[in-house]
């Protein structure tokens, strides 16, 4: 059923640091990578050395420039993927039960033997996280890589999603929310993590930090007293010719 | 949102169908024996041929049956149920009064329900849709309901009831469109608040994700052709509404005045629907940074 569960045992979810991402595109990258490699029908690309090539992602670094009232505006790299909603409404519309959100873990799915790809959950979510997927025809959205963080054939430390893996300005943290002291719940509560379009209402699980205040600095113009004009009004035997040749 | 040409064709042709049937259940007209026949024939060929259209839109239709199993969350899913059963139960009722001359007003009376039903959920699909302001408003339902009447009307031949409904339609239409144009900026979504860097100062986007395009960009970021909005607007009201309603209560309607009614209406609608697909702004264009404008996000 595309019910969503009451409440689940554990929030995995990731937290974004607006602060360090550099975008690199690596998380992207990675994504593609072992989504294609591994769990359910690879991420198609179409056309992929045409002309026009258009290719199904998970995950996604849009770049955004802020303008703050005062100072220099800043450019901020943006990573955005499924935010794996406690109120997912890409789930509840979902008519043949192949959207679902896991009560053990709070991770939305797509069962793909189940979607008949009529793309309604693509238009329910307001973030942009599902795409539908142009060669299998069914709808394709970040697992958290639920065939890597439980996979015990895997060395400890890869068992957290690729995305977060790879990144190496560790901008990208994985962890359970529902834990008040895991290092997800942590960082949100040091930095205000926040929430994307919290008027939605979809309670979106992942955070975002926000970029840190940037620092200030005294206007020093070393410069200004070695440019100083140096004399405006021409005097002595220029003064006289300058005078002369004006009333020439 | 892209305006796909098999779910404008779906919802026009089933909304007309379902809407003709619900008053041939409720035995409006009164007809019997062949006549009866024609104008269930008319109603299934719509009803049917819109449901059939609306299968062309799935990526993976060899699971489509199992849209039938989702009916306590899914209005996509009730649609379904609420589809065939008004298409079984009517044509229950339709069966026994052209071949056995047998008239069930109850079991007419509870397909005319069903049928009116399956327009609502229709309707529900995108009225619960938080993500599209626009449509996410309980006006969406009224307009599916109030033209699945009005055309129902028309094809059942109340010419003056017609007449009435298609000029409510339009007046509901005008006010929506009216509407509508604000909705997005009344949700509160902006690009401040799709980024949360809102609190920082003005956002703008830098550079998009992608170079080219994708499935998010091709399905819900639709803008071509909006420049003519004005006046397909303006098309789509007179065809849709005013026109068949002068028609229908100025002129004495024969079966091809009728015909000339029931022409400009269909079409009218299906202009009105391309807008309604069209015009509709995904809030996901905000990461895009292509809802600006005077019902988009700040700059």
């Amino acid at each position: 059923m595309t019910a969503l569960p009451d409440s689940t045992d554990k929030k995995l979810g990731l937290v974004i640091d607006l602060d360090t991402c550099v975008g690199c595109h690596a998380c992207v990258t990675a994504c593609k990578g072992w989504n294609t490699q591994n769990y359910g029908a690879p991420l198609a690309d179409m056309d992929a050395y045409g002309a026009e090539p258009v290719g199904s992602f998970l995950n996604r670094v849009h770049a955004f420039e802020v303008q703050p009232e005062a100072g220099a505006a800043q450019t901020i790299h943006f990573p955005k993927s499924c935010l794996h909603c406690d109120d997912a409404p890409c789930v509840t519309v979902c008519p043949t039960g192949a959207s679902y959100k896991r009560v053990e873990d709070g991770i939305v799915l797509v069962n793909e033997d189940a979607c008949m790809g009529c793309g309604l959950c693509a238009w329910a979510c307001p973030y942009g996280a599902r795409e539908l997927d142009q060669d299998a025809g069914v709808m394709k959205k970040c697992t958290l890589c639920v065939d890597r963080i439980y996979n015990e054939t895997l060395p400890e430390e890869d068992r957290v999603p690729a995305c977060v893996r790879t990144c190496p300005a560790g901008a990208r943290h994985f962890g359970d929310f529902a834990d008040p002291e895991s290092n997800v719940s942590k960082l949100t509560a040091e930095r205000g993590g926040m929430a994307l379009m919290p008027e939605q209402g979809t309670q979106p699980v992942n955070r975002y930090l926000p970029p840190r205040p940037k620092d200030t600095m005294e206007e020093v113009d070393v410069l200004a007293p070695l440019l100083k004009p140096v004399a405006e009004e021409p005097k002595g035997f220029l003064g006289w010719l300058d005078k002369a040749l004006e009333k020439l | 949102m892209h305006p796909a040409p098999s779910v404008i064709l779906f919802t026009t042709l089933s909304g007309l169908g379902f809407g003709l049937l619900f008053y041939l259940g409720l035995g409006i007209p009164d007809v019997s024996g062949f006549v009866a026949f024609v104008f269930f024939f008319i109603g299934y060929a719509l009803a049917c041929g819109g449901l059939v259209a609306s299968t062309f839109h799935l990526a993976n239709p060899k699971n489509a049956v199992k849209a039938f199993s989702q009916w306590r969350t899914s209005w996509l899913s009730r649609e379904a149920w609420l589809a065939v059963s008004a298409l079984v139960v009517t044509g229950l009722y339709a069966a026994c009064l052209i071949f056995l001359g047998l008239h069930l007003p109850l079991l007419g009376a509870l397909g005319a329900l069903l049928c009116i039903a399956t327009v609502f959920s229709t309707s529900m699909i995108y009225t619960q849709l938080a993500s599209i302001p626009r449509w996410n408003h309980w006006s969406t339902p009224l307009l599916f309901l109030l033209l699945a009447l009005g055309g129902g009307a028309l094809l059942a031949g109340q010419a003056t009831l017609a007449g009435i409904l298609l000029l409510a339609v339009g007046a509901l239409q005008a006010w929506i469109w009216h509407d509508g144009d604000k909705r997005f900026a009344r949700a509160g979504s902006t690009m401040g608040t799709a980024t949360g860097l809102g609190t920082i100062g003005d956002v703008r986007l830098f550079e998009p994700p992608h170079t080219g395009t994708n499935y998010l960009l091709d399905e819900m970021v639709y803008v071509v052709g909006r420049k003519h909005a004005v006046k397909l607007r303006r098309i789509a009201l007179l065809c849709m509404s005013l026109l068949p309603a002068a028609i229908l209560l100025l002129l004495p309607v024969g079966h091809l005045l009728a015909l000339v009614a029931v022409i400009l209406h269909v079409g009218g609608v299906m202009a009105a629907r391309w807008l309604f697909f069209a015009e509709a702004e995904h809030v996901v264009g905000l990461y895009y940074g292509k809802r600006g404008g005077p019902a988009g996000a700040q700059a």
